[in-house]
């Protein structure tokens, strides 16, 4: 009898790969070889586990089991101790999907995620892809459109609005022409989920961009990933040339005489160019400034046509919407924020990753629970929620339920759903001042509130910092956050006095203990 | 390593053309062009202007905008440094110290010998194993001033050694 072949999963995940993936997985090859094991390595996305990275998962007949984190020089060890078998380690977690972290999470839109091989058509059949593409073939397009509607998802890019409204003023709008693009531009620190999706189940992508241009008649896409990200832009490249090949994308999806061709375009490192007019701009080969509104995109968008422009983390929720129906994605979350959310811990976290939870999880719950405090051991003193855009919270505002109305209670944000976590040695002034500096360097440049404000905003701060005429400098600084947020075009200069506010509001000591200010008292 | 073929308007010529059939073709036409010479090259800029019917203004003022776009050739080697928040929170600040002494270089230059630039970036979507630095095109996590040396240990022999 010739030995079973064991499957192992080695993720291919940019952050896997940022911690020595690919010499884990040459070295379990080499050992194999070296010890005649007959093996096969699957490179699948990860978990979202990012802690446990490189997580090593073994096929057993009980399930996979997790080994993490996983250096190369583990792997002789890992051989010996028999993990090929799930044997037991110093590193061995049990069963993956028994792990606290994960067990605890609702997994819709990372279902496939770290499970299958990204890139693998079959597999992506084999757990339940395809099934939404091909329900949405057999329905109009009103009816898709409705069903997405009564799901109650949000915009996941960070307004939060009602995907189904755009998707129908997009449907109704009459054109020869109309566009798909994706907001693949994920530039908020903190945040990363659209790249793990995008490089863990690419297929998923493909299939909510072809539903979206089948509800809304458009023949065309784009997929906009930021440069930073080169790992999910080879990811999305292949897995298009595999749907091509399989008639997934094409002049004729299945036989059905659809047609939706789909394109990856790559930005070239400006924040601002995850704004959606700036990105269409972007698309069209001009430099990325913001164009006022009305017209909106969805009636005057790409080349004048018009636009779907929605998230990665929207467009990978359509088709579990319809495959398992609006009322099962709206089954869960609380109020007006329906289904769940992909939270990312990032930052001074101990367990950091992705957290997929219904809306109305506690940040107590994501940062103590799931996160496990600070990886320095000290106290959280802040977390900043949604991106370089969004508030700094005190821990006295942890028990918020994640829910876009209850955080905008709080002139807060849900946002993307980053959460970027300070221990007590962060000082927020500095922070305020980093937001002013954000905004100067990425501003687009179009109105002056944002240009000049933010340039304004960095030498106020540093007055502060400098402990100059403190209350004097906040007072101008007041100002200023209300010019921007009152002046300003877009939500860049619209939104940066929200983390220089919140800071100010939350933690005032740190703008008043400079040195100069100290002696002064 | 960095591409940095020295100019030549010929294989400039035939990047734009591979390029020609896509539509808003400007960025994907820099990209290309980029990636075989380290950079924008000031040549560039005519023939992109008349391939796509804009004015040489236009096309600057696009290079311009795009933070990624350099008008130099860079050193062999590119460092990216994320200086965004989250990488913030466990001390960016301390690694861009280490490694501004260490390479003896500061943010958008060139080391002497023409083996490293280093590039500050907003975030590089590794923010739970932060702080993130990309060295060409790898990405790494978790990098300590330690693990930085260790990571950079080769090449920077590879380039004492040419
Ligand atoms: C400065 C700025 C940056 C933004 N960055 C992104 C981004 O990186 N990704 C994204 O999906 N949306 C981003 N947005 C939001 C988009 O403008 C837009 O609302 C979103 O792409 C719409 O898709 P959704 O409805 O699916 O969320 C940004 C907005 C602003 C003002
Ligand atoms: S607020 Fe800033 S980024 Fe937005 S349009 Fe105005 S200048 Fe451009
Ligand atoms: S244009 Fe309305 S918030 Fe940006
Ligand atoms: S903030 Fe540094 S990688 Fe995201």
């Amino acid at each position: 009898m010739s030995e079973p072949l064991h499957t192992v999963y080695v993720p291919r995940d940019a952050a896997a790969l940022s911690v020595g993936a690919d010499e884990t997985a040459a070295a379990i090859r080499a050992e194999a070889t070296r010890r005649g094991i007959p093996l096969r390595i699957v490179r699948n996305g990860s978990r979202g586990m990012l802690w446990l990275e490189t997580l090593v998962e073994v096929e057993t007949p009980e399930g996979r089991v997790a080994y993490g984190p996983v250096m190369a020089e583990d792997v002789a060890g890992l051989f010996d101790a028999g993990f090929l078998e799930g044997a037991d380690h110093a590193l061995a977690h049990g069963l993956t999907e028994k792990i606290p972290y994960f067990a605890k999470q609702e997994r819709l839109t990372f279902a496939r995620c770290g499970i299958i091989d990204p890139l693998s058509v079959e597999d992506y059949r084999l757990h339940g892809g395809f099934r939404g593409l091909e329900r949405a073939l057999a329905m109009t397009p009103a009816e898709i459109v409705t069903e997405v509607t009564e799901s109650g998802l949000r915009g996941r890019g960070g307004a939060g609005f009602p995907t189904g409204i755009k998707w129908n003023t997009v449907l109704n709008a009459q054109a020869a022409q109309k566009y798909i693009c994706c907001n693949a531009d994920e530039g908020d620190s903190g945040t990363f989920a659209d790249r793990m999706i995008m490089e863990g189940d690419p297929f998923c992508l493909i299939e909510g961009m072809t539903i979206a241009a089948i509800a809304v008649g458009a023949t065309e896409g784009y997929i906009y990933i930021r440069s930073e990200y080169p790992h999910a832009v080879a990811t999305m490249r292949e897995a298009i040339r595999l749907a091509y090949d399989e008639k997934w994308l094409g002049d004729e999806i299945h036989g059905t005489g659809h047609r939706f061709h789909l394109d990856v375009r790559v930005g070239a490192g400006a924040y601002i160019c995850g704004e959606e007019t700036s990105m269409l701009e972007s698309l069209e080969g001009k430099r990325g400034t913001v164009r006022a509104k009305p017209p909106l995109p969805a009636l005057e968008g790409l080349f004048g046509k018009p636009t779907i422009v929605n998230n990665v983390l929207s467009l990978t929720s359509v088709p579990i919407i319809l495959d398992k129906g609006a009322n099962h994605y709206r089954d869960f979350g609380v109020g007006r924020s329906r289904g769940t959310l992909a939270f990312q811990l990032a930052g001074n976290i101990r367990r950091g990753g992705i957290v997929e939870k219904a809306f109305g999880v506690t940040l107590h719950e994501l940062l103590y629970e799931f996160g496990g405090g600070t990886i320095t051991g000290r106290p959280i003193r802040a977390v900043q929620a949604g991106g370089p855009l969004g508030a700094y919270l005190p821990p006295s505002l942890f028990e918020l339920p994640k829910d876009y109305e209850a955080f905008a209670a709080v002139e807060a944000m849900v946002g993307h759903g980053g959460i970027v976590v300070f221990d007590d040695s962060v000082d927020m002034a500095r922070q305020a001042r980093f937001a002013m500096e954000f905004c100067a360097a990425e501003s687009c440049g179009k109105c002056t509130p944002c240009r000049i404000g933010a340039v304004r905003g960095v030498e106020v701060m540093d007055n502060i910092i400098a402990g100059e005429k403190v209350e004097a400098n906040i007072t101008l600084l007041n100002d200023l956050c209300e010019v921007m947020t009152d002046g300003s075009l877009c939500a860049m200069g619209g939104m940066t006095p929200i983390p220089v506010r919140s800071a100010l509001k939350h933690f005032p000591e740190d703008f008043t203990r400079s040195p100069a200010a100290v002696a002064a008292e | 390593m960095n591409a940095r073929s020295p100019w030549s308007e010929d294989r400039a010529t035939a990047v734009i053309a591979a390029n020609r059939h896509l539509r808003g073709a400007l960025l994907p036409m820099l990209h290309a062009l980029q990636e075989e010479f380290g950079c924008i090259d000031e040549e560039a800029i005519p023939l992109l202007a008349r391939e796509l019917n804009l004015s040489r203004a236009d096309v600057h003022g696009v290079v311009s905008f795009y933070h990624e776009f350099r008008r130099s050739r860079p050193g062999r080697h590119t460092i990216k440094v994320c200086r965004a928040e989250a990488c913030q929170s466990m001390n960016a600040d301390g690694l861009i110290e280490h490694i501004r002494r260490r390479l003896k270089v500061d943010f958008h230059e060139t080391t002497a010998d023409d083996a490293f630039s280093l590039e500050p970036v907003f975030c590089l979507g590794n923010c739970a194993l932060a702080p993130a630095v990309m060295v060409d095109e790898t990405l790494h996590g978790r990098v300590s001033p330690a693990r930085f040396d260790a990571i950079t240990a080769s090449t920077l022999a590879t380039e004492a050694a040419r």
